[in-house]
């Protein structure tokens, strides 16, 4: 993760990003894990980032390479995927499957111009809801700090 | 089967960027099951150009489509008048199926979304090998089905070299096997290690593309229009 985070740091936008800015996250959960971990957040009352959008799948190895690249057409600013931990996967290896995909997908979207950083595969089982929260909070401000998608800076500049 | 691979997206991105709505046509053969040039592929290919075309500011309109078969006329019906609506084509069929395509459509504009590199074999999942070349005159019988052409990285037919170590080749020790050390192998196992012993010709290249651009006619279908008119004629006795 640190790795990353680094990388965040130097992609940063060479101008300040608005400090109004509410990125648009879609969060890909595991109907087995991370979305039960979701639902745990909700019942004991703990707080997340309210922009990220939850999508329940079957199993995180239902995410293919154009279902994350869809999300960003449609004007997600980041995308991460949860799935169970490794080796507790409901399907045996879903996540596995996930977790390749996720990283081929960065591969493509640093080809596009859209920052493989903005895409993130993170796993935890259903009553880590403590995870679930962190890693939406992690999300949330990594894109707060790499700025609009170039994808909805240039729909904005268009407008 | 045909092994090739995805171009860098800059590349394709660079063909399209006159255009405002192009297709991106699959091909549901060999392509399909290397992994590059299906149904799902065109989807990748068509989210991944419309987001870098986005980015520049600009829309991009793209008809999907996928036939079972790229090298064969038949299946091209099965687009319909689909064509008529976009300015260009890429096509991630193999060469053979965008050299077919501009056949069919001499008035379209077909761009190749793929390197087509070999015919090959999957040998696990997700990696495919080189098996044969196409060389037009096959060695297989002396060799114990194993080819030399194709997988010795010299293409020598009385192997093996000095190269060859711990059954693999110099080249890439990690991930080519010594060919010759395969036929070895195998004829030994066949109990046919006198085929070893036979020392091969001087290959004649001829058949391979140094003889030129090769056909091959079948007798009984080729030319079908000129053979029913043959048919027409009185037989003899």
């Amino acid at each position: 993760m640190a790795e990353t985070e680094e990388k965040v740091e130097e992609k940063q936008p060479k101008q300040p990003v608005d400090p109004n800015f509410v990125p648009k996250i879609v969060a890909f959960c595991c109907n087995f894990c991370a979305y039960a971990a979701g639902d745990l957040a909700g019942s004991t009352r703990t707080e997340y980032p309210s922009n990220i959008k939850v999508i329940r799948l079957p199993c995180s190895g239902r995410v293919d390479t154009r279902l994350l690249l869809r999300a960003f057409e449609e004007g997600a600013d980041g995308v991460y995927v949860a799935g169970c931990e490794e080796g507790s996967c409901h399907f045996a290896e879903g996540n596995y499957w996930a977790k390749r995909r996720v990283k081929n997908a960065k591969k493509l979207l640093d080809e596009i111009g859209i920052g493989g950083e903005r895409l993130e595969m993170f796993n935890f089982s259903a009553s880590m809801f403590d995870k679930f929260v962190a890693n939406a909070k992690i999300m949330d401000e990594r894109i707060r700090k790499l700025g609009p998608s170039p994808v909805n800076v240039a729909a904005a500049k268009s407008k | 089967m045909i092994v090739a691979e995805t171009k860098p997206i800059e590349e394709i991105y660079g063909f399209i960027e006159p255009y405002n709505k192009i297709m991106v046509l699959g091909c549901g053969g060999c392509v399909s099951v290397c992994l590059s040039g299906g149904e799902k592929e065109v989807g990748v290919l068509t989210s991944a150009l419309k987001l870098k075309r986005k980015i520049d500011g600009r829309e991009l309109e793209v008809v999907e489509m996928t036939i079972p078969r790229q090298c064969d006329w038949e299946y091209f019906d099965l687009m319909g008048s689909r064509l008529d609506e976009v300015e260009a084509v890429v096509s991630i069929g193999c060469g053979a199926g965008v050299q077919a395509l501009v056949k069919k459509f001499p008035d379209s504009l077909v761009y190749p979304g793929l390197n087509t590199s070999f015919l090959g074999v999957g040998e696990k999942p997700g990696v495919w090998v080189e098996y044969c070349q196409g060389c037009g005159s096959c060695v297989l019988g002396l060799t114990g089905g194993i080819c030399p052409v194709a997988r010795c990285s010299k293409h020598i037919l009385n192997g093996p070299c000095g190269g060859s170590e711990k059954g693999m080749c110099e080249v890439d020790p990690k991930n080519i096997p010594c060919v010759w050390q395969l036929i070895y192998d195998r004829l030994k196992s066949i109990d046919r290690l006198d085929l070893i012993e036979k020392i091969m010709d001087m290959k004649d290249w001829s058949t391979a593309t140094d003889g030129g651009v090769r056909r091959m006619e079948n007798p009984e279908v080729f030319a079908l229009e000129h053979k029913q008119q043959e048919d027409k004629e009185p037989a003899k006795g």
